[in-house]
């Protein structure tokens, strides 16, 4: 069966490579056969080591040190510190953890609204969109515009819409509707949480919507058509095949969801610049002020060392929690 | 069976909402685009009173946007070049060997995911600076530093998404190729890849997606000669005056490279989630 179908545009390399191949030993033929996938691999691996692992080696230990601009060329000679650092980040009383747990806070509950809005808009049009109709194709491009415009473009466009004086929000709810007396801030005070809410959302929930889509993909249709031969209506369809069996593709979806907004940096930096208000101060930018700002390295790296710890313990919890469910609910 | 008039209804309500939230932000950068300056300085307006191409030729003059658009161009098509490559390998690898140490290699590779960019970003700084010390190969502030930066950051998801997508290339395939006298890589290029086009094209637009809308590590590591779009458009922002209308003018050009691929190509793109993500 296999010799039935020689690929026509490999003829010439056959030919030249067959000579090549005959005098090889059968002792470095194996070998090469065992070492090749590791050679595929060592780009790629060379490439995380030196961009990703070994920079977070570095990290933790800076996070020991006391690095201040003036050891910035010279870190490795920085001294020690040891617990210092941390001491500081998480004394709670003193200003430095006090603004640490204050902006962990916000990031919490920023995450919490902002991924279950993104999964609840996300799974709804995606629901929404199964069945087809008129204008359905139009619609999904439309919907996956937030998804690719670039970060900055789109989000400098919702600044301008949240300014103050010639914003079209304030225009909207001031001039128009004369909703408030006189025309909020949005991008400072405590209004900025919600700015920054409302960008969140609409640059987020189209991801859900694309995993979404593709996981109502693999519903068979004949379960569909038996519930219906049932006499279970639409809503009845969704709320007992639907949503149940979308719930392996939300629980990587939501663990997605919650690692990229809780990381975000993107989305305040351009919206609020390098310091955002105190309402809407997520971890990424309060580290990265803390670091760059203020020139203390060594505080910085310690609080992204307790943010890492933090997020491999809640994504660990997260999948042993969501995967024993998984378990028991197929035994 | 036609669905009952509550879900048409209620379906109806609920897409016309969210097409004007997605839509509304589009709106207002075409239309501000196109204003003149006393007007986006002024109260809102829906319908522009006075409509001008001129914030369209003052973006190149502001500021230098051109150089920003061809530093953005070269190190998100360059990142995009080698993140494809190497992913292309190294899914290639894991979807069709076995060997020790596959899954601590793809568990690390998926796991660099999960951290937060910041954590990266000193010690990336201080590795960048000191190999340029020791080497005097200048890394920091240079493309190059940022391109390898950039590829690392699509590279995970690549490979992830790749390895759903080799393995639903039939063995058979590859196994003929073999029988025919390919080598492995033989199989791969002229087998495998042509096969998966439409995961390799996702994983490409992704890549550069990623590249082109990075934000921090483009506003620490650029300097005025290699300073990308992400940076660049902040410069419209003077101390007395914001020419809105130029920024979202420029806005609007930098986003038609990516926005018009990744509309082109967009079918690949869930196709390909849908092989690579969802399983």
């Amino acid at each position: 069966m296999t010799t039935t179908a020689p690929p026509r545009t490999g003829k010439r390399t056959v030919r030249k490579n067959q000579p090549g191949a005959a005098p090889r030993t059968r002792r470095s033929g194996r070998l090469r056969r065992i070492s090749l996938p590791y050679l595929l691999l060592l780009p790629a691996l060379v490439l995380e080591l030196l961009v990703h692992l070994i920079p977070m080696v570095i990290g933790i230990v800076v996070s020991f040190k006391e690095l201040t601009q003036f050891y910035l060329r010279d870190w490795g000679n920085a001294p020690w510190s040891g617990l210092d650092n941390y001491a500081l980040t998480v004394d709670f009383d003193a200003p430095v953890g006090q603004a640490l747990l204050s902006s962990f806070f916000t990031t919490c509950l920023f995450t919490f609204f902002s991924v279950g809005l993104c999964w609840l808009i996300g799974t709804a049009a995606a629901i929404f969109m199964q069945e087809t109709f008129k204008g359905r194709g139009i619609l999904r491009t439309i919907f996956l515009v937030p998804y690719a415009l670039p970060v900055y473009a789109a989000v400098i466009t919702w600044a301008f819409m949240f300014q103050r004086d010639n914003g079209l929000v304030n225009h909207v709810i001031h001039d128009q509707l004369g909703l408030t007396d006189s025309p909020p801030f949005w991008l400072i005070g405590d209004n900025a949480f919600v700015t920054l809410l409302v960008v969140s959302v609409w640059k987020g929930w189209p991801f859900a919507f694309l995993i979404m889509m593709a996981g109502l993909q693999n519903i068979p249709r004949e379960i569909y058509e038996a519930a219906a031969l049932d006499g279970a209506g639409v809503w009845q369809q969704i709320r007992r095949i639907t949503l149940p069996s979308l719930r392996p593709v939300n629980q990587v979806l939501i663990l997605v969801l919650f690692l990229w907004t809780f990381n975000d940096f993107n989305t305040p930096f351009v919206l609020f610049g390098k310091s955002a208000p105190a309402s809407a101060d997520l971890i990424s930018i309060h580290i990265y002020q803390s670091s760059f700002q203020t020139w203390n390295f060594g505080t910085g790296s310690a609080m992204s060392v307790l943010l890492l710890l933090f997020l491999l313990v809640v994504t660990g919890l997260y999948l042993l929690f969501t995967s024993r469910g998984r378990s028991a609910t197929d035994a | 069976m036609a669905p009952p008039k509550s879900f048409l209804v209620s379906r109806l309500v609920f897409l016309t909402l969210l097409t004007g939230f997605v839509l509304l932000p589009v709106y207002v950068m075409i239309s501000s685009s196109l204003k003149p300056l006393q007007d986006v300085s002024g109260k809102f307006q829906w319908i522009p009173s006075g409509l001008t191409v001129q914030p369209y030729f003052d973006i190149w003059k502001t500021v230098p946007l051109g150089d920003y658009f061809m530093n953005s161009l070269i190190v998100a098509g360059s990142a995009t070049v080698f993140s494809v490559v190497i992913a292309i390998f190294a899914a290639y690898a894991v979807s069709r060997y076995s060997f020790r140490g596959k899954r601590v290699f793809t568990v690390t590779v998926l796991s660099t995911q999960m951290f937060p960019g910041i954590l990266f970003l000193l010690p990336l700084f201080l590795i960048y600076v000191n190999i340029g010390n020791a080497t005097g190969i200048a890394l920091f502030g240079s493309r190059a530093g940022l391109i390898l930066t950039y590829l690392t950051f699509s590279l995970p998801f690549s490979i992830w998404m790749l390895i759903g997508y080799f393995d639903s290339v039939p063995r058979d395939l590859d196994e003929a190729a073999k029988v025919d006298g390919c080598g492995p890589l033989g199989a791969l290029f002229r087998v495998i890849v042509p096969a998966a086009i439409p995961g390799i094209v996702a994983v490409a637009v992704y890549a550069f997606m990623t590249a082109w809308g990075e934000v921090l590590f483009a506003s620490v590591m650029t300097n005025d000669a290699t300073r990308t779009l992400a940076v660049g458009l902040q410069g419209y922002s003077t101390q007395n005056d914001v020419y809105w209308n130029q920024v979202m003018a420029a806005s609007l050009v930098v986003s038609l490279p990516v926005v018009g691929g990744f509309l082109l190509l967009q079918r690949y793109l869930v196709t390909g989630l849908t092989a690579g993500a969802v399983k």
